[in-house]
């Protein structure tokens, strides 16, 4: 039987199956953040247990960790107590490798979990974190998981799960030099609405997709959550290979020769059926700015905010008339005279090398607009930062007047210091622009990092293929 | 989990669509490193006119009263209402938790988001997906009657009016059905397999030693 490459992950990883179909997933990786995690050693302990494989626990803090004045250590106590629940838990039950606040390596889980060879092709991923999904783009199965969830995995090594229907997403053409990864996403979202991928897993295809680069790919996969699939996968292919040679914790020597040649095989069949195919233009593609509050309330940076009026169906005019409410915009406003107040470059979504070079590319001898109050980078990982930094990537950032921060989530969900206040809006490159998120009443709206980069010199959004034509 | 045990309650209606877990408990309560006392922080940026912080008693906080929740009639609602995609965001557990520690036993939607729907199950809280067309009309029912109460069957998979004028059939997965019923705990029922997890381990292990190196 021809089978795709989430039927592949899917099958070599199942336990036992039950008689309505229902599968027990074996676990390869478990990365363990503070935020949803010590509910679930809480509930180990109580039932008197002890992690199934302890080798296969990653583990850091990047939630609630501040992005500035490290010496200072964590000032909220609320925030130091989870954090420091994580250091004890993990010294009290082990773990492969562990990347504590300080730590150089230290940075968003979904950044530091590829970065560090931690996550490979073949195998199944889970964290009590919804992003999870990042990890799809080196071929895995990667899935965010609740916190009742989490105990299972740490007790018992395995997950209950329903098989997933497959969709494949196929994008062709060659993208715009300053079309990027994020702009797929957001269009696809656009496309497909938010709960367009429940049920599914999706699979990333074409040669658009090919053409990406792991980083952008982990953008794209990032993003499958919030079209509402739990997986996003791209297959194996040089590229991924080629990115996973000599990182810490990937195998070499012999084993290296053995892996890949597995890895080799993680590819959907050409000629298998996906339950669902949706197909997206990279040639045409323009890049894509969200005004709402939901990631598919998505325009092409020429569009207009749309008219309630002009909208049939009553509940979403209504949802029109509600976020328009929030965002503070009005009908039919011009994306690219919406006036911005700061400007967010980071989150698991785009934090890493890439997105950081493509930024500092457009803000290089340029000035944050004076209208901007603060423009901050904040770089995924301790090792993103030390890299761009040897490339003088912080200079370039700090000349144009932007902040160089620390890493970890930071404004990306405003757990820390780093926040909105109400009524201000934000350019931002990370994923979600529901209410709040950023801070409460806070005006998100979602783009890449080089028109994150674009919107901060012109203090508006505007199209970055014009700003750097000039 | 405890046993659930709803068979009738008020229904709170909560007409919109995408309410995503940040709405539901916003992140300042989610430094807890407790499972319990979420609830009175449940939709805490729409109960409330200030904002929100941990350990700030409920008396000292700015009602608002345009929210529906906050409405007398719809004290003690034990079922909630809504529009598609409930629950879509973020994998936190904190929103079943919330939801359920304020008081709600079921909620009722189009379609819900996946992870939360997995974590609700897992914390006795049922999600109930009905079609659309009849989420309207239980939108209307809501709104119209006061103190409209809606029974619960979990064992025959129906929901409906307390006069069994109108009942909707509701899909559960029979897995998690079972362990509702009986308040079961899943790692228990996993462990019961033991013995086949350190086989399939060992044979992984042959087949990907990279994995386990
Ligand atoms: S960067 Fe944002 S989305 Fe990513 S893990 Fe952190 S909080 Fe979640």
């Amino acid at each position: 039987m021809l089978k795709t490459l989430y039927d592949k992950l899917w099958d070599s990883h199942v336990v036992r199956t039950e008689e309505d179909g229902t599968g027990l997933i074996y676990i390869d990786r478990h990365l363990v953040h503070e935020v949803t995690s010590p509910q679930a050693y809480e509930g180990l302990k109580l039932a008197n247990r002890l992690p199934w494989r302890v080798d296969s626990i990653v583990a850091t803090a990047d939630h609630n960790t501040p992005t500035t004045d490290w010496d200072k250590g964590i000032e909220d106590p609320i925030s130091k107590l989870q954090v420091d629940t994580l250091d004890q838990n993990i010294k009290e039950y082990g773990s492969k490798a562990y990347f504590p606040f300080l730590d150089p390596r230290q940075g968003i889980v979904h950044v530091i979990g590829p970065e560090q060879g931690a996550t490979l092709p073949g195998m199944t991923v889970v964290c009590g974190d919804s992003h999870t999904s990042t990890h799809g783009a080196l071929a895995c199965l990667a899935h965010g998981i609740g916190t009742s969830e989490v105990e299972h995995v740490l007790a018992t090594q395995c997950l209950v799960q329903k098989k997933m229907k497959n969709m494949l997403v196929r994008v062709e053409g060659e993208l715009h030099p300053w079309v990027s990864a994020k702009d797929i996403a957001l269009a696809l979202i656009g496309k497909i609405g938010t709960a367009g991928g429940t049920g599914y897993a999706i699979e990333f295809a074409g040669s658009a997709i090919e053409a990406l680069s792991v980083e952008g790919r982990m953008t794209l996969c990032n993003m499958a959550i919030e079209a509402g699939a739990r997986a996003g996968m791209i297959a194996v292919d040089q590229t991924t290979i080629d990115y996973l040679r000599g990182r810490p914790f990937a195998p070499d020597g012999d084993l290296w020769d053995e892996a890949v040649t597995y890895w080799r095989t993680l590819t959907s069949d050409s000629g298998a059926i996906f339950d669902s195919v949706v197909t997206l233009d990279g040639v045409d593609l323009n890049p894509q700015v969200t005004w709402g509050t939901s990631p598919e309330m998505v325009l092409d940076i020429d569009g207009r905010i749309p008219d309630p009026d002009e909208e049939k169906d009553a509940s979403k005019k209504e949802s029109i008339e509600q976020a328009l409410e929030y965002m503070g915009l009005k009908p039919n406003t011009r994306l690219k005279d919406i006036k911005i107040d700061k400007v967010f470059i980071g989150s698991c979504t785009n934090s890493r090398i890439e997105d950081m070079r493509i930024a500092a590319n457009v803000v290089k001898g340029r000035r944050v607009a004076s209208n901007v109050q603060l423009a901050m980078v904040v770089p995924g990982s301790g090792l993103v930062k030390a890299q761009a930094e040897k490339e003088g990537l912080d200079k370039i950032f700090m000349a144009a007047g932007f902040e160089w921060r620390q890493p970890g989530c930071s404004m990306c969900l405003a757990m820390n210091n780093d926040r909105l206040e109400a009524g201000e809006r934000c350019a931002s490159t990370s994923n979600r622009n529901f209410e709040g998120r950023q801070g409460a009443g806070g005006r998100t709206h979602l783009l890449s990092p080089a028109m994150a980069a674009s919107a901060a010199i012109s203090g508006t959004f505007s199209d970055v293929r014009n700003l750097v034509a000039n | 989990m405890e046993i659930f045990s709803l068979k009738k309650g008020l229904v709170a209606p909560l007409d919109r669509a995408n309410v995503d877990t940040d709405a539901i408990i916003p992140k300042q309560f989610l430094k807890s490193i407790k499972r319990s006392g979420f609830g009175v922080n449940l939709f805490d940026a729409w109960r409330f006119l200030d904002v929100g912080e941990p350990g700030v008693p409920i008396e000292s906080r700015k009602i608002n009263p345009n929210f529906i929740l906050n409405e007398a009639r719809y004290r003690g609602a034990q079922i909630l209402l809504s529009r598609k995609n409930f629950g879509c965001g973020s994998s936190r557990e904190h929103a079943p938790w919330a939801l359920a520690d304020y008081g709600f036993s079921a909620v009722i939607a189009p379609s819900f988001g996946e992870i939360f729907f997995n974590n609700s199950l897992k914390n006795g809280l049922l999600p109930i997906v009905l079609p659309e067309p009849d989420v309207d009309v239980l939108f209307r029912d809501v709104f119209d009657v006061p103190g409209f109460e809606l029974v619960v069957d979990l064992e025959e998979q129906r929901v409906g009016t307390v006069d069994g004028s109108r009942m909707y059939d509701f899909d559960i997965d029979p897995f998690r059905k079972h362990c509702l019923l009986n308040g079961l705990d899943d790692i228990g029922l996993t462990l019961q397999h033991v013995d086949e997890i350190k086989q399939f381990e060992m044979q992984h292990q042959l087949n990907q030693p990279w994995l386990f190196s």
